[in-house]
């Protein structure tokens, strides 16, 4: 069954000079219950600008996201979001952070700490959840962010490029421990990266978006069972046509 | 000699410094350059201190002087928070108001007293008006600098958690401007306490700036000297061991102080 469905969108930013920038052109989705779809593309395709308008933070310029059978004109936590930079909030503890959203559900005090200590189990940082963001490494910060989220249950989790600012060696355990996540929980993940092979190792589905104006290029299944061996032929076969394809993008914007 | 105390290194050339300050004033003093009731001893200043204290002249002025601050620099961080609150929120607001309060913020906010003493009929009120107006301008600069700078992002994280506009404003956008809220109370507090002892000065009733006016007309440098140095030292201690404190506290909290 579909879970998002995105129809005919277009996203059009206005520059200085008053001439409209086209940023997503004519976009059509369909994203399954329980698919981890990723976007991937050069810098600039409005990979970034759909998902920030799938979580409501941004309106569309025309168009209509559906989710089941709501249209989306705002936020909401349905469907939350991981950014980049782990936006854990500095004045809270690890644990306050996880509660914030819990609190804003009006959900009771006792069976809130529960649930939010429980998640922390789940990405392993209940031993830190009294400890304050900034004495935490970056890859503690994003599970933080990541178990921030999740504790609130969203039907879909948006995650902006979130290992993007890691080293390649926590880059690639988050990778891991968000399979495992996400093969505990079922949740529909759609992720933003421009890591091919980060997007190949983790996807059910890639989205290969192209730029100027922002637009699906290309769409390739990857059907291999996690986890995944990324030594795998076929794995490495995909690699090398989304490589062709962005390179040609890259190519194309100069 | 290191193993004296941990902080004998960062205290000991401080009062080094502090002796040769008072052998240089025994020196002028010794000179005799001016008469002794203009220039006075140490010793004499000691006297003076130690004395103002017993017969409780001293506590009672700090008491009173304290009083105006508090309630002056109270109204000051209410006032000036609300405003820059309102500057940040509103564009149209910041258009307006905001290049007057830059001009507010140069007018040294004594220049205030002779229209405040018409205004208040003398006394209090007009000291205590000195005293908001001292400390008000650095407040609104500093809580709407506070608030346009909340970092983007955790505006919408909080969104997409579900924040509605009353939680965002006061879950994530007041406590992420706490360390501009802080210096700008401390910056506040600095200008409140100049503004206070400006205003006794001119105006009425038992603060420490009068009893330094009581002085001067009663020719007794002394005195004057002795309540200088307690403006200055409840001035340094209030902001090193108070607003300092706070401050490194808040900063490395809030992650931006990585010492």
């Amino acid at each position: 069954m579909n879970l998002l469905n995105i129809k005919g969108l277009n996203k059009n930013f206005k520059q200085e000079d008053d001439s409209l920038l086209k940023v997503l052109n004519n976009i059509n989705l369909k994203i399954k219950e329980k698919e981890f779809v990723t976007f991937i593309g050069p810098s600039g395709c409005g990979k970034s600008t759909l998902l920030n308008i799938l979580a409501g933070l941004i309106p569309a310029s025309s168009g209509q996201v559906m989710l089941k059978n709501k249209m989306i004109d705002k936020p909401g936590n349905d469907r939350v979001m991981v950014f980049q930079e782990a936006a854990l909030f500095p004045w809270l503890t690890v644990i306050e952070n996880v509660l914030f959203g819990l609190k804003i559900k009006k959900i009771d005090r006792d069976k809130a700490y529960q649930k939010a200590l429980n998640q922390l189990k789940a990405v392993h940082l209940d031993n830190f959840k009294d400890s304050y963001p900034h004495q935490l490494s970056g890859g503690m910060k994003q599970r933080a962010a990541i178990a921030r989220s999740l504790v609130l249950d969203p039907e879909i989790l948006l995650m902006d490029e979130p290992f993007g600012a890691l080293d390649e060696q926590t880059r690639l355990m988050l990778q891991s421990q968000l399979i495992e996540l996400w093969q505990k929980t079922k949740k529909t993940i759609i992720f933003v990266t421009h890591n091919i092979r980060e997007a190949v190792k983790l996807s059910d589905r890639i989205i290969v978006f192209g730029s100027s104006p922002g637009r699906i290029i290309a769409e390739f299944k990857i059907d291999n069972p996690q986890p995944r061996n990324r030594k795998n032929p076929s794995l490495i076969r995909i690699e090398n046509k989304i490589l062709k394809l962005l390179e040609k993008e890259i190519k194309k914007t100069g | 000699m290191k193993k004296l105390l941990p902080n004998t290194r960062k205290w000991l050339p401080k009062m080094i410094f502090i002796l040769f300050i008072l052998a240089v004033w025994q020196f002028l003093f010794k000179l005799n350059i001016w008469p002794e009731f203009l220039f006075p001893s140490p010793k004499m200043v000691t006297t003076t201190l130690i004395g103002g204290f017993k017969d409780g002249s001293f506590t009672s002025a700090i008491t009173v002087s304290f009083r105006r601050l508090l309630i002056g620099y109270s109204i000051s961080l209410l006032f000036g928070t609300s405003l820059g609150i309102f500057i940040a929120g509103f564009q149209i607001v910041e258009d307006t108001i905001g290049p007057f309060i830059l001009a507010l913020q140069s007018v040294p906010s004594v220049v205030w007293l002779p229209l405040a003493l018409l205004w208040f009929s003398m006394g209090e009120k007009a000291i205590i008006f000195v005293v908001v107006l001292g400390g008000t301008w650095n407040m609104v600069i500093n809580s709407s600098t506070g608030i346009k700078n909340v970092r983007p992002v955790l505006i919408k994280a909080a969104k997409t958690l579900g924040a509605n506009k009353v939680q965002l404003f006061w879950k994530v956008i007041l406590p992420a401007a706490v360390p501009h809220l802080i210096t700008g109370m401390r910056l506040s507090w600095a200008f409140s306490w100049r503004a206070l002892m400006a205003g006794e000065l001119i105006g009425s009733g038992d603060g420490l700036g009068q009893i330094l006016m009581w002085g001067r007309d009663m020719g007794n440098m002394s005195l004057v000297i002795t309540v200088i140095l307690l403006i200055g030292s409840i001035g340094y201690l209030t902001d090193n061991f108070l607003f300092k404190k706070a401050e490194s506290v808040v900063l490395k909290r809030w992650g931006l102080n990585t010492e």
